[in-house]
């Protein structure tokens, strides 16, 4: 399992303004966090940075580098910025990997880009048409994509299928949908597709002490059904896999010992696999 | 061989709730079936239809509408027992509108006075509404929970903003709340649990998930209603099973197809006729996708439903 250490993103207060001062100090206390926690590579997400999106991109890249010997994944959607990071990216840790394409024309020239620099690409199953419905509407677009990797020069070895994990707040039926989609994607290609997650997005709008909860029960069952790497925290990950034999336990049937974590496990499975409704309340039910 | 219908069996049930006292006490849910799905199992008790009258004259009530109560509704005394007698409504909703800062801005006190004033007049339950502003709902709405004690009203309607204050005073005066989120069955389930979680009974509760009319977003209320119903019945979620209010009237009469005159919609039809037909219509969807309780106005619509009802159950 490869974890892309997610926290440095343009969305964390502490993370934009270390970006807009070029202040390496948090940038590099972060990277160094996430790898020391088993990540395997890092992920740089500066947002849509339309003005300046060249220049911040290569200095992400240097300033995870010149501290975590790991290749970083690009996350944003300007092109250029791609290009420069992918420029500068030292790739003898590992080859980079682009956040990324799908099915949408405009996304198509990332694969050109993944092409000519060697990396390996995000496929997004989402087409213009906005979010698929469930895990079949997925496996069609992720289809679309492969054709399209293939035609671009990229070998589906590189191509990273991503299934879009919702919110379970708002979009509690995807949660399942995503887990059946991982199961689904490996099965189109031999061999199996890779596939990737933004994980923490399942509880995103949730109170914030249901957050790592939701984050590490679900990482677990993506992980059950043959998941290749998250973008996640990777604090969080080590513990989700310290307890995964606890919910495999869960899942056969047995009962836990300590009973405040077997509550724990079978109300958080219960609203992933929608057996119950999701309510910011439900471990209290 | 000869043919024998399947039928679906649920694992939870609709708890029932009963409003007013007396012999005019109506009883509402405690199917454990879809609704109107009698062949499969137990649907002990007939949606209800509450006549809706307001604590102002309905100046603001299309005139296709407000013509059926003329000579009554400059009085919410005498228009709620015209209802009563008659329409021969089985339940009253006294909505306080008046009390809304923006409107006739009506004090706590006043609103005390009609609700204790149309209380005497009458002997079916009452449902009081506030004028959904969640700050003056909070003192208009306990004062007058305090006036109706021990008549068994429903109180409403508390939202996440206001609830801990009016689940408190509904719950100290013994009557029923009606829990309001807006088109959301999480927040519709978490505003449950939370109510409940105040101590208030969970079976004294009306889950609003939010009105809409035909054509301005009716099917996310549809939606949102029989999701809501399908987790009581398939997943016995003991915090969905409250008997589901459609607040009808006050969303269908503000809608530009209930108040087009003939005049520029001659396409349309007869304005009064189409105003009948889009509350009739919306009311029985949501009757179809779970509703137990209707809130209404015109009382031809009313009586529409009605025969809807006598022909389904």
């Amino acid at each position: 399992m490869l974890i892309i250490g997610e926290k440095l993103s343009i969305i964390a207060k502490r993370v934009r303004e270390a970006m807009m001062k070029k202040d390496k100090g948090p940038i590099q206390e972060i990277a160094l966090r996430q790898a020391k926690e088993g990540a395997g590579m890092i992920d740089a997400n500066i947002g849509p940075a339309e003005d300046g999106g060249e220049d911040l991109m290569q200095w992400m890249v240097t300033t995870i580098q010149e501290v975590v010997q790991l290749p970083v994944c690009l996350d944003t959607t300007n092109f250029k910025a791609i290009e420069a990071g992918l420029q500068v990216h030292n790739s003898q840790w590992g080859r980079p990997l682009i956040n990324s394409t799908s099915n949408d024309p405009e996304r198509f020239p990332i694969l050109e880009l993944g092409a000519k620099y060697n990396s390996q690409v995000i496929g997004l199953t989402v087409g213009k048409g906005g979010l698929p419905a469930d895990a079949e509407e997925r496996c069609a677009i992720a289809a679309e994509i492969m054709g399209r990797a293939m035609e671009y020069g990229v070998p589906l070895e590189d191509l990273y299928l991503d299934p879009l994990v919702l919110q379970i707040a708002t979009s509690q039926d995807h949660a399942r949908h995503v887990i059946k989609a991982i199961g689904m994607f490996q099965e189109m290609n031999d061999p199996p597709m890779k596939t990737v997650v933004g994980l923490s997005n399942i509880s995103n709008g949730c109170p914030k002490t249901l957050r790592p909860i939701l984050n590490k029960y679900y990482f677990i069952l993506l992980a059950e059904a043959g998941l290749t790497s998250a973008i996640a925290d990777s604090h969080e990950m080590a513990e989700a896999l310290n307890e995964r034999s606890l919910v495999a336990d869960v899942l056969a049937g047995k009962t836990l010992s300590d009973a405040g974590k077997m509550k724990e496990i079978s109300k958080t499975l219960d609203v992933i696999m929608g057996r119950t409704l999701y309510a910011h309340s439900y471990l209290e039910m | 061989m000869a043919f024998t219908p399947s039928k679906e069996s649920y694992a939870g049930k609709v708890y029932a709730l009963t409003l007013g006292t007396g012999d005019k006490a109506v009883t509402v849910g405690g199917e454990n079936v879809l609704p109107f799905h009698s062949f499969e199992g137990e649907t002990p008790n007939r949606p209800l239809v509450a006549m809706e009258v307001q604590d102002v004259p309905p100046a603001d009530w299309p005139e296709n509408v407000r013509k059926a109560y003329e000579g009554v509704s400059d009085d919410p005394v005498k228009w709620a027992k015209h209802c009563q007698d008659v329409l021969k409504a089985r339940a009253i909703a006294l909505r306080l509108i008046g009390t809304h800062p923006d409107r006739e801005n009506r004090s706590a006190e006043d609103a005390v006075k009609t609700v204790k004033d149309v209380l005497a007049a009458i002997s079916v339950p009452l449902i009081v509404l506030g004028s959904n502003h969640a700050e003056k709902d909070t003192a208009v709405l306990v004062a007058v929970a305090e006036a109706a004690k021990d008549r068994n009203c429903v109180i409403g309607k508390a939202q996440e903003a206001n609830y801990k204050t009016i689940a408190a005073a509904a719950m100290a005066n013994n009557h029923k709340l009606i829990a309001m989120s807006e088109l959301d069955i999480n927040l519709s389930k978490q505003l449950n649990i939370l109510i409940s979680q105040m101590g208030f009974d969970k079976e004294k509760l009306i889950t609003d998930p939010m009105c809409s009319a035909l054509g301005y977003g009716l099917e996310y209320t549809y939606s949102v209603m029989e999701r809501i119903r399908l987790a009581a019945l398939t997943q016995n979620d003991v915090t969905m099973q409250q008997p589901l209010l459609g607040d009808v009237g006050m969303y269908v009469w503000k809608v530009k197809e209930t108040q087009a005159p003939e005049s520029d919609m001659p396409q349309w039809g007869s304005a009064e006729e189409r105003g009948i037909l889009w509350e009739a219509e919306t009311a029985t969807a949501l009757l179809v996708s779970g509703a137990e309780v209707l809130i209404m106005r015109h009382p031809k619509a009313a009586e529409a439903v009605e025969k809807v009802i006598d022909e389904l159950v």
